[in-house]
């Protein structure tokens, strides 16, 4: 087991490091630099600034003193447009809200589409497995961004049960719609993944070995079936976490939730770069150790891969 | 396959006088067993009158996309609503302009969007899974290691800052979409591919000296037909889902512009003042397409590959 960790690892760190390097070069090969404005600066305020910043260095020595920085300090560097912040500044501020409703997304997600599946699969062609069917079929036509305003519409305007936005410290009122519209069409994937998985499982031969020699359909399904039903899931489980991240930005953005993803929208209309390419290697980092999880956890799952 | 005998009879018999027996191709095949699925064809149906509307739809117009009502645009949560006598079947959007025609205009930029970016996604992907899966050993090490790598990376992430960075314009956006979609569709077609390159007729091939390129192009690719075209449709629906989201945070298509997910955007943003026509247009437009290219997507897989139900 130790070894496939250390072979994971090998695709795991070149990842980050191109991801980093790749970022930043196309950080550098965009028009204008982050000082450029409709007024020019004169040339000497503008050297000092560029001095302040470290835009003066050779490219390179720019590129590794940032992969130093972040590997050695966690530091991303200062904000460009705000003096007074760096970005990681931006990220301690933002970053603890968009990991609690996202965690909490990610494991409803989970959790209900993994029971939805297996409800649908053990109750195969029942009005139970038909309604699932349609419902998953038809939310997974329902990102983020089309389930956020119908949720206000519904719970805020109509019905007035939930606050339409804002945080307030992670209340559950406040926490409710994010984490519904995060989760639905994820859920709805899952479901789907897991609902096919189990129905393969449950034809195949240990299944009906398990059957015959009378266990009761409870241990069959817990015991025997759940485990290789798991494995296509296991591996979705790290695309999800990319998508949910990736839906931060627009629950943020709608709900006002004050998470990362507002900053980073910001960042992009005002060309912090900065900001922006902290957000994207830290998220990116995120992704990389999260599917680095997913691997060892499908290993650990599955007796057909030898470490 | 013939298992009844009155069947099986009729066969002879038209043997027998010589009539030549219509054979059915893969295709026939396909075709048949997709439209005797209900979903499907209703699927597509739906879809031929989005894209009918976005055509013929202008015709109907009575304002453009760009004019603005004046007279209307003061108090459009009242005068501006969906109405025959104005002109304006979907209502105004919020600077006045005829949400109908802008409705249009978001639907064919999506469609375009979608069925563009899902082609350049299928034809990188497609060549570079045939050539990775047909050359072998190192190069298809190489090669996978490669997209292993750029497959974690958050690619919304990355389309956004190309867009941000360099101009917001079509062309940017398609190579964004284009440059991070084709990943899955090579693991696929390597995949296939794998399975493909030790039959016989690449070995004939092979003996008769055809170049490794022209094999691929000549006896790969066709064979890899079904799987493309599946998952080709399959890949519209994303493309359009990844436009929207980011045109919907304000980074995609710049005005006057604009595709479903920024109307969506806008009517969202505007739902507080009881105008909810402008979001429910564009949504209902956006849903009708996406679902009926899943369930056109599904039916043809179910249709093209039989095993896999």
């Amino acid at each position: 087991m130790t070894a496939y960790i250390i072979r994971r690892l090998f695709v795991a760190v070149p990842t980050l490091v191109i991801l980093i390097v790749v970022c930043f070069y196309l950080m550098q090969a965009a028009p204008g630099g982050p000082f450029t404005s409709e007024r020019p600066l004169p040339p000497q305020v503008l050297a000092n600034i560029e001095a302040r910043y470290g835009l003066d260095q050779p490219l390179w020595k720019q590129m590794w003193d940032y992969l130093v920085g972040i590997v050695t300090r966690f530091d991303f560097g200062p904000s460009f447009a705000y003096k007074d912040r760096d970005v990681n500044d931006v990220i301690a501020q933002g970053f603890p809200v968009t990991l609690t409703y996202g965690a909490i997304s990610f494991v409803v997600a989970t959790l209900v589409g993994v029971s939805l599946g297996v409800a649908a699969a053990i109750r195969h062609n029942t009005w139970l497995d038909y309604i699932a069917v349609g419902a998953t079929f038809s939310a997974q036509a329902l990102p983020n961004f089309v389930m956020a305003p119908i949720l206000v519409i519904v719970f805020t305007w109509q019905l007035g049960w939930l606050p339409g936005g804002g945080w307030n410290g992670g209340q559950w009122q406040y926490v409710v719609m994010p984490v519904i519209a995060l989760s639905t069409s994820y859920m709805a994937s899952i479901a789907r993944i897991t609902r096919s998985s189990m129905l393969e499982t449950l034809n195949s031969n240990f299944i009906r070995t398990a059957r015959a020699k009378g266990l009761p359909e409870r241990t069959v399904i817990w015991r025997h079936a759940m485990k290789p039903t798991m494995l296509p899931v296991v591996s979705y489980l790290g695309p999800t976490f990319v998508a949910m991240i990736t839906g931060s930005v627009v629950i943020d953005i709608y709900f006002s939730t004050g998470g990362i993803g507002r900053a980073y929208v910001d960042s992009a209309l005002n060309r912090d770069y900065a900001v922006m390419l902290g957000v994207t290697i830290l998220y990116g980092g995120l992704t990389v150790l999260f599917n680095l999880v997913a691997d060892i956890a499908y290993a650990w799952l599955d007796p057909k891969i030898r470490y | 396959m013939v298992h009844d005998t009155a069947q099986s009879e009729r066969i002879i018999e038209a043997l027998a006088e010589g009539e030549a027996v219509q054979g059915r191709s893969l295709w026939q095949d396909a075709r048949r067993r997709f439209f005797q699925n209900r979903a499907a064809t209703g699927a597509l149906i739906c879809l031929g009158l989005v894209v009918l509307f976005t055509i013929v739809g202008p015709v109907f117009a009575q304002w453009s996309n760009e004019e603005i009502d004046w007279a209307r645009m003061g108090d459009i949560a009242t005068e501006g609503r969906p109405s025959i006598e104005t002109g304006h079947y979907f209502g105004l959007d919020e600077l006045g302009r005829d949400l109908y025609a802008r409705t249009i205009q978001a639907t064919r930029t999506s469609l375009i969007v979608g069925v563009i970016g899902a082609f350049v996604a299928v034809i990188i992907g497609t060549l570079y899974g045939a050539i990775s899966g047909f050359v072998g050993g190192w190069v298809d090490n190489l090669m996978m290691r490669t997209v292993d790598i750029l497959i974690s990376i958050p690619y919304m992430f990355i389309i956004i800052l190309l867009m941000v960075m360099f101009e917001r314009s079509f062309f940017m956006l398609f190579v964004g979409i284009g440059v991070v979609s084709w990943l899955d569709m090579s693991r696929i077609v390597r995949g296939q591919t794998l399975s493909l390159k030790n039959r016989e007729f690449v070995e004939a091939a092979k003996a008769a000296g055809v170049g490794w390129f022209k094999i691929i192009l000549r006896h790969i690719v066709p064979n890899l037909l079904g799987i493309v075209v599946v998952y080709a449709t399959l890949l519209v629906p994303l493309m359009i889902l990844v436009e929207s989201f980011i045109s919907f945070l304000g980074l995609g298509v710049q005005e006057p512009n604009t595709s479903l997910g920024a109307l969506i955007s806008e009517g969202a943003g505007t739902v507080i003042y009881g105008t909810l026509w402008q979001l429910g247009y564009p949504l209902f437009f956006f849903l009708a397409t996406i679902i009926s290219l899943f369930f056109v997507g599904d039916g043809l897989r179910d249709a093209l590959d039989p095993k896999d139900r």
